[in-house]
């Protein structure tokens, strides 16, 4: 076959591709694939109250996601952190909705039935100081506890994700050294350990390395019935990680009109310390009258009556006061200049 | 057909190469090649560990693979039992269709505990004088990768093995034998020597294999990019290091410098079958003067 036959050939394919659901209307979207199983469940549920209505959504991470809908081939993005000012800069009119929280958790692999740390510890077994279980400084934080004299094998992500922004972005603001040698970032340049791919590998180097450590999203962990540390909040408080513990640390928290804010290290007694928003990104005008329509009666919907699919999905949902803070920012989206009536019930 | 394949190659490359050249103007060809620190955080990219870990997998991949996969097809085509071929030869073909995220699971559960447990240690205590086999034996690493990757090629090597041996005529093997060669020296002398461009040419292809390989390599090599001279040592090959960092890569010059990664690989494997080919065109040429 030639090459121009083929091309036809394709396209008439492409072609059929799109037209096929011509008779609902579809929005597409892209992005993170952390909350991606929560979107899912969201998308199902409201293409059954409203069947005209379908989503399309392709988990292809948070760089893809901010890409796509700076680029207009999508209608809504998603993103596990908030757009940088370069990012913003080249989509000016870009609106973040934050859906819900995930946390990060400290999971490890040593005979020791509870694990209190510091965010000092945390670090410095990070950065490779601490290199034993029964390092000093370990062991004055758990008296009693009787630590092994096993080397500690740091565990860490190797793919590129919203979980180690969430972590890095803690241990920066928690140890000056982190923050001058490492910084955050959704890929970082680890001082110490091993990588594995997503919650999954992590967890398998954690689980197959005795004297391993390492972090993954709270919603795996407590699937996985995992051993979690205890970790000092700023309060002063040593906490094990709960979803209402995560929505805590959101309400403790100055909260900007644009939402981006990192929430990790935030203050309150039941405050987790690393959480952070995951965002739904839009355009402040939608330029198509039915999708934008739709798609900010949808948000609405998200972000109230869809927050109670959160918690069964292990993921925390919005505190009362973001959820009033979303809805003055849902209203003041527009279709085509034109403001969009809700039915807020 | 030949030139829509250059037509498709061709916009790849353009494709990257747009990605890439902001990045790798900014941060300069020359320190972008030869630079050892990966770090998205600083903004500072060296694709070195990357290519050292993908040239250090393959070639421990090639070293494990290629003589297994010459005896496997001397022993399927010359020596073993007529009835016992086609079942090693389905078991060979069988290899091939496993998905490589299952060898990346067995890899993870099966090989690593094995090598942490057993091999490395043992390795280190006998030959431990070497450089290759130092420090701690963590399991996952270079030498985990490349075992997964020998394993992975092996079929490849061996069924082209098998065909390359098939067409060497039967009259050069039954001169050696009429001459008083044992079986052995027939092999040696007569169809060895008449196979070699086809079993170069055939490790040449596992090895395009084992250079691509980026889920079963991830899973076992501990992703992190450093260079190290143990094979115990973990690592980061190029395929992988793509795979893993685009989804959520947000800045421009990182993206940009994965896209670089990606014009590193296919250049090293256009550079290794233009090398086949010369390779294979010089040894079917030399036979002759290996004989004699």
């Amino acid at each position: 076959m030639n090459s121009k036959k083929t091309l036809v050939a394709l396209a008439a394919l492409l072609f059929a591709a799109g037209t096929a659901r011509a008779d609902s209307l579809l929005i597409n979207g892209a992005g993170a694939t952390f909350p991606a199983p929560l979107y899912t469940k969201w998308f199902a549920e409201y293409h059954r109250l409203h069947p005209e209505l379908a989503f399309n959504y392709q988990a292809i991470g948070s760089g893809g996601g901010i890409q796509q809908i700076t680029n207009g081939t999508v209608d809504f993005g998603a993103s596990d952190a908030p757009l940088s000012d370069e990012q913003i800069a080249k989509i000016p009119d870009v609106v973040h909705i934050p859906t819900v929280l995930g946390a990060v958790v400290v999971t490890y692999n040593a005979p020791v039935k509870s694990l209190k740390l510091t965010p000092e510890a945390l670090a410095d077994i990070f950065l490779g100081k601490i290199a034993t279980w029964n390092d000093p400084a370990l062991a004055k934080l758990n008296p009693g506890v009787k630590l092994p004299d096993t080397a500690i094998t740091v565990a860490h992500r190797s793919d590129g994700s919203g979980t180690s922004y969430g972590f890095t972005d803690y241990l920066s603001k928690v140890s000056p050294e982190w923050a001058a040698k490492v910084g955050k970032g959704t890929s970082v340049k680890w001082p110490v350990g091993l990588g594995g791919k997503g919650n999954d590998g992590v967890t398998g180097l954690v689980k197959q390395n005795p004297g391993a450590i390492g972090y993954v999203e709270l919603a795996y962990a407590n699937q996985n019935k995992l051993p979690l540390a205890q970790l000092r909040n700023k309060d002063g408080h040593y906490l094990l990680p709960t979803l209402a513990s995560t929505s805590a640390s959101a309400a403790g928290v100055a909260m900007p009109a644009d939402y981006r804010v990192s929430i990790t290290n935030a203050s309150g007694k039941e405050a987790w310390p690393i959480a952070s928003f995951t965002y739904l990104l839009v355009h402040r005008d939608l330029a198509d009258a039915k999708k934008g329509e739709a798609l900010v009666k949808f948000l609405w919907w998200a972000t109230h009556q869809g927050q109670k699919d959160a918690a069964p999905l292990d993921y925390a949902p919005l505190p009362a006061k973001v959820v009033h803070m979303v809805e003055k920012t849902i209203e003041s989206l527009t279709v085509q200049g034109k403001p969009v009536k809700i039915a807020t019930k | 057909m030949g030139g829509s394949a250059i037509l498709v190659a061709g916009i790849v490359v353009l494709k990257l190469s747009q990605v890439a050249a902001p990045a790798l103007e900014k941060l300069g060809l020359v320190s972008y090649l030869l630079g050892s620190d990966w770090d998205p955080v600083s903004g500072s990219f060296g694709a070195l560990p990357f290519v050292y870990g993908t040239l250090v997998t393959s070639a421990v991949a090639i070293a494990l693979a290629l003589p297994v996969s010459v005896g496997l097809a001397l022993f399927l085509s010359e020596m073993g039992p007529k009835r016992l071929r086609p079942v090693v030869g389905f078991a060979i073909e069988t290899l091939a269709a496993i998905p490589s995220v299952v060898y990346g699971l067995w890899g993870l559960f099966v090989l690593v505990p094995l090598l942490r447990g057993t091999v490395e240690p043992l390795l280190g205590r006998f030959l431990g004088f070497l450089p290759l086999f130092r420090g701690p034996p963590l399991g996952l690493g270079f030498l985990a990768a490349g075992i997964i990757l020998a394993v992975m090629i092996l079929p490849t090597i061996a069924s082209v093995t098998i065909e390359v041996l098939k067409t060497v005529p039967p009259p050069l093997k039954e001169g050696a034998l009429a001459l008083g060669a044992t079986r052995w020296e027939a092999i040696r002398l007569a169809v060895l020597p008449y196979g070699r461009p086809g079993i170069i040419g055939a490790a040449l292809l596992g090895l395009a294999r084992a250079l691509g390989e980026t889920m079963a390599v991830t899973m076992v090599i501990g992703n992190s990019p450093e260079i190290h001279a143990s094979l115990f040592a973990p690592g980061y090959t190029l395929p992988a290091v793509i795979a893993n960092e685009f989804a959520e890569a947000t800045s421009e010059l990182h993206t940009g410098a994965l896209a670089g990664l990606a014009l590193v690989l296919f250049g090293i494997t256009l550079l290794l079958s233009a090398a086949a080919r010369i390779l294979v065109r010089a040894v079917a040429r030399g036979p002759a003067g290996a004989r004699a």
